[in-house]
């Protein structure tokens, strides 16, 4: 039943995944994501991680895909377009992929043992886990939060006006020329 | 308990409630136009059976009557798949939420509630927090451009007000100790109801209450579909049953909520139990029945009584007001819980 239901999230995992490669409207493949998401999901439920499960869901399904499908909406994205099949791509793209797959699957054989682990023995209610973050790994897990935090105010101060962050002396000629344009408004 | 009588009663559990659950649907609709009624002094329906009560009925064979209209501009697959995206979670949600305490029925105990889950209240936030495409991908869909900016405005206030959300309900987290809604309920026992811990609970969920509406699309906060300005917003395209399905996904979620504020802020099933076995098991149902009513009553109140939020009031007050209460009230309950535990929590 458990490699039933592991094949079965899997399988769709990976059909979510081939699927937004194929694609040709930018909401498809977001939508492709959130399936892959949601089977990841599952794939956490059958190991036991039903907190990591839910999170996922909340955070990466429910709110992370939510602002991409917003931005696309928002943006009203076309289709993409194809380009002529690159031969440098497959020449050296394809072989390139299968030998790093057959290098990923080998390592991963290798260096994992095959021995029975039984559900719920791993770390994965919510107990353990804030034992974890809370007290084993207090200090990675406060800097991780306060790189977070840099990030975000990087984003905000990207995103802000610009006259009231960078001079004008700052950027490079051609930049502020053009900056001035859209300033003043006037067409080429 | 075998695996087959454990399937049998689950999938009758999973019946039973999901009956109970669009009958409460369809009499909350029922509800709301008697009640907005005589809020605007008029009777509302009055024709079909007494009081009007078998117009949900007739309402429903109405949709499933009705030419099912799909407009040739339409992106067919997500035009079709959305409404079925927004009943589906919104029903699904219900399944972790318990409205009584067990019940014996021969040599079987069951408890009153389809699935008991360690973590019961994230899944959901996350069954609901999946419930915004349905409303996003209607508007786009639709290809049509008050749909679009309905399911815009829908996605945008749905991620802003669902950060308050999750942090108000942080604070009775701390205080219950665990995600399970049972035991949620079970700390609240002898009227220490997380309402009544002053101030924190009952800010918590003033927060709780204010957030949900807004996640809800309901008045004041139903900019995605306000018909002043966009039609019927992410729904202008759809008719009958799609329509429908809409309403139903509206209202049933409408219910999660009201459950949700009765189990984690009112004591849940709690109440004065007495009498044979039989009535021990049934009367919490009922306390559990009443307060969700109430909430429900609430929201038609709210609906009726208070005008629209513009829409940079509604981002601002989310953003500007509601975000950094619920993160103070959320530090200090920390603060005040991690310094005087043995008051504040009961064991």
């Amino acid at each position: 039943m458990h490699l039933i239901l592991f094949l079965f999230f899997g399988g769709i995992c990976v059909a979510g995944a081939v699927n937004l490669l194929l694609q040709r409207h930018p909401i498809n493949s977001a939508l492709s994501l959130v399936v892959v998401m949601a089977s990841l999901a599952g794939e956490y439920l059958l190991l036991g991680a039903e907190f990591v499960a839910a999170i996922q869901v909340i955070v990466y399904a429910g709110a992370i895909m939510v602002l991409f499908i917003f931005t696309i909406m928002l943006l009203n994205a076309g289709e993409e377009e194809r380009t002529g099949k690159s031969r440098v791509a497959i020449m050296l793209g394809v072989p390139g992929v299968a030998i790093a797959s057959v290098l990923v699957a080998w390592v991963l054989l290798r260096h994992s043992g095959t021995g029975d682990v039984a559900l719920f023995a791993l770390p994965g209610v919510p107990h353990d886990i804030a034992q974890l973050l809370f007290h084993d790994f207090l200090l990675p897990f406060e800097i991780t939060s306060i790189l977070i935090l840099i990030a975000i105010m990087g984003a905000v101060v990207l995103a802000s006006k610009p006259e009231s962050i960078a001079k004008p002396s700052a950027a490079e000629p051609a930049e502020q020329e053009a900056r001035e344009l859209v300033a003043s408004g006037r067409e080429r | 308990m075998s695996i087959l009588t454990f399937a049998i009663i689950s999938i009758i559990k999973s019946v039973a409630v999901v009956f109970v659950l669009l009958t409460a649907v369809a009499y909350s609709v029922w509800l709301e136009r008697k009640v907005s009624a005589r809020i605007q002094n008029r009777w509302g329906p009055t024709k079909v059976g007494p009081f009007g009560l078998l117009q949900p009925l007739a309402d429903g064979v109405k949709f499933i009557f009705k030419e099912d209209l799909t407009q040739p501009y339409v992106y067919k697959t997500l035009y079709i798949a959305s409404p079925i995206i927004a009943v589906v979670f919104a029903i699904t949600a219900i399944s972790v939420i318990p409205f009584g305490n067990s019940i014996t029925i021969g040599p079987i105990t069951t408890q009153l509630q389809i699935t008991d889950l360690n973590i019961g209240l994230l899944v959901v936030l996350g069954i609901t927090s999946m419930g915004v495409y349905g409303v996003a991908l209607a508007g786009w869909s639709s290809n049509s451009k008050y749909s679009l900016l309905g399911g815009l405005r829908a996605s945008a206030q749905m991620i802003s007000y669902e950060v308050s959300l999750g942090l108000s309900l942080i604070p009775v987290l701390i205080l219950a100790g665990s995600f399970s809604l049972r035991e949620i309920v079970n700390k609240q026992q002898h009227l220490h109801w997380n309402f009544f811990y002053l101030p924190f609970g009952t800010i918590a969920f003033f927060i709780y209450l204010i957030s949900a509406y807004a996640e809800t699309n309901r008045t004041p906060f139903d900019l995605p579909e306000a018909e002043s300005e966009l039609v019927a917003g992410y729904h202008t395209e759809y008719s009958a049953m799609k329509f429908a399905m809409f309403f139903m996904a509206e209202y049933s979620n409408m219910v999660t909520v009201a459950c949700l504020s009765t189990l984690l802020f009112f004591g849940g099933w709690l109440g004065p139990v007495f009498g044979p076995p039989i009535l021990q098991s049934l009367l919490p149902v009922m306390w559990f029945c009443l307060k969700v009513f109430f909430f429900m009553f609430l929201y038609v109140w709210v609906r009726w009584t208070l005008p629209r939020f513009r829409y940079d009031q509604l981002m601002a007050f989310g953003w500007k007001f509601l975000l950094p209460a619920a993160i103070v009230n959320l530090v200090l309950t920390a603060l005040v819980v991690a310094w005087k535990p043995e008051i504040w929590l009961v064991h």
